[in-house]
């Protein structure tokens, strides 16, 4: 995958969007995916996702093409969440009611892309209500576990992605993790 | 709870992957014994699968296309060759237009001479090409860059590329005489000429 993914920003560098677009299908499920759940709603995350797309093609000729380039754009993706998350504290929550209707929260604002199948229906609170938790977890430990869990990166790849000492990814995934336990603990 | 301290390092270093295996049977050995360090022990992976059981969310359908419309404007040339890779056929055509233009242009160039076709009894003088009274020429009759004074008679047509021509009283031209000045002209009698030549030539042929 790397070495296509090389060959196209090459095509890039000269100045081709078609290959571009090609990067960009490669990765935009889990770019959008991570905006997603550091940012808690789907409008945002896709705004983010994009802007994160536009300014990798931007800054193009600064990657160096012996790493990952799916690091890069994890960093740029989170840096921009990060920056998001910290300009505009929440002026909704996702449990608050729509204005306007009767017993609609945010959460039906949020479409799922695929039917859920029977069985899985009934864990919907569920998952909102973890949904909720992470998206409560303060932005550092947010971060890591949503890289580690829902990304499913290694520790490694999360420390160069943060530009963070080992150790301190380690210390903030522990707090993350002992963070939503204490939230999850009742169910 | 002073053991959990201890304990609770070596879990996370457990669920980072990241534990001595020395460390990791202390831990076993102590959660059989410990119900508080192993229900937070549970507590944690629960925690983990929660949040890996998230259903996974994919970007909306229209969502490249969102990204390369809002792309900065591609280089123009990256676009030209773009097309070009995937119209062959043009590609093809395009280069044959342009080496026909380029020999076009360079022949008309070239051309800037005074020259005028070879001839018996012509008189030239400075750049004027002179057919005296009373003399018949044979032929057609091509001046380049130059004047022409017919005085006498030409049995066949009469061109003058980029220059004038002066016909006396008594001078006589059988055939068609034609004035070529503007590049397009050029360009026009080039194209009349060469399908004459071809057209000859097939009757040649036959």
């Amino acid at each position: 995958m790397e070495t296509i993914v090389n060959s196209r920003i090459k095509q890039v560098l000269k100045g081709d969007q078609n290959a571009y677009g090609e990067i960009v299908e490669l990765y935009k499920d889990k770019i959008f995916q991570l905006c997603f759940r550091m940012l808690g709603n789907r409008h945002e995350a896709e705004d983010v996702a994009q802007e994160a797309f536009i300014r990798a093609y931007v800054n193009i000729q600064g990657f160096n093409q012996n790493k990952k380039f799916s690091s890069w754009i994890y960093r740029i993706a989170t840096n921009l969440c990060i920056d998001r998350i910290r300009k505009k504290k929440p002026d909704y929550f996702l449990d608050a009611e729509v204005p306007g209707t009767e017993g609609l929260n945010m959460y039906s604002q949020i479409s799922s892309d695929h039917p859920l199948p029977e069985e899985k229906l009934v864990s919907l609170e569920l998952q909102e209500t973890v949904q909720r938790e992470i998206a409560n977890l303060p932005e550092k430990y947010r971060t890591v576990i949503v890289l580690k869990y829902i990304e499913e990166l290694s520790l490694n790849e999360i420390s160069e992605i943060l530009d963070l000492p080992l150790g301190t990814v380690k210390t903030r995934m522990h707090r993350g993790r002992e963070f939503l336990r204490k939230q999850l603990e009742s169910i | 709870m002073s053991c959990s301290e201890k304990y609770i390092a070596f879990m996370h270093d457990y669920l980072d992957e990241d534990i001595t295996e020395k460390k990791e049977q202390e831990l076993r050995e102590h959660l059989q014994t410990c119900a508080a360090c192993k229900q937070h022990f549970d507590e944690l992976k629960k925690t983990i699968a929660f949040v890996q059981s998230t259903s996974h969310v994919k970007a909306p359908v229209d969502f490249t296309a969102n990204v390369i419309a809002n792309l900065p404007k591609e280089k123009r040339k990256v676009e030209i060759s773009r097309w070009f890779k995937q119209h062959p056929l043009f590609s093809a055509a395009s280069l044959f237009l342009i080496l026909m233009a380029g020999s076009l242009f360079s022949s008309w160039s070239q051309n800037e001479q005074f020259s005028y076709s070879k001839q018996p009894n012509l008189e030239v003088e400075n750049d004027t090409v002179i057919v005296p009274e009373g003399e018949v020429v044979k032929g057609d009759l091509v001046v380049r860059n130059g004047k022409i004074q017919i005085e006498g008679e030409v049995q066949g047509d009469v061109t003058v590329i980029n220059g004038e021509k002066y016909l006396a009283g008594a001078g006589k031209v059988t055939g068609e005489i034609s004035e070529v000045d503007a590049l397009f002209e050029w360009i026009w009698y080039h194209i009349k000429t060469t399908t004459k030549d071809v057209l000859n030539l097939s009757e040649d042929d036959q």
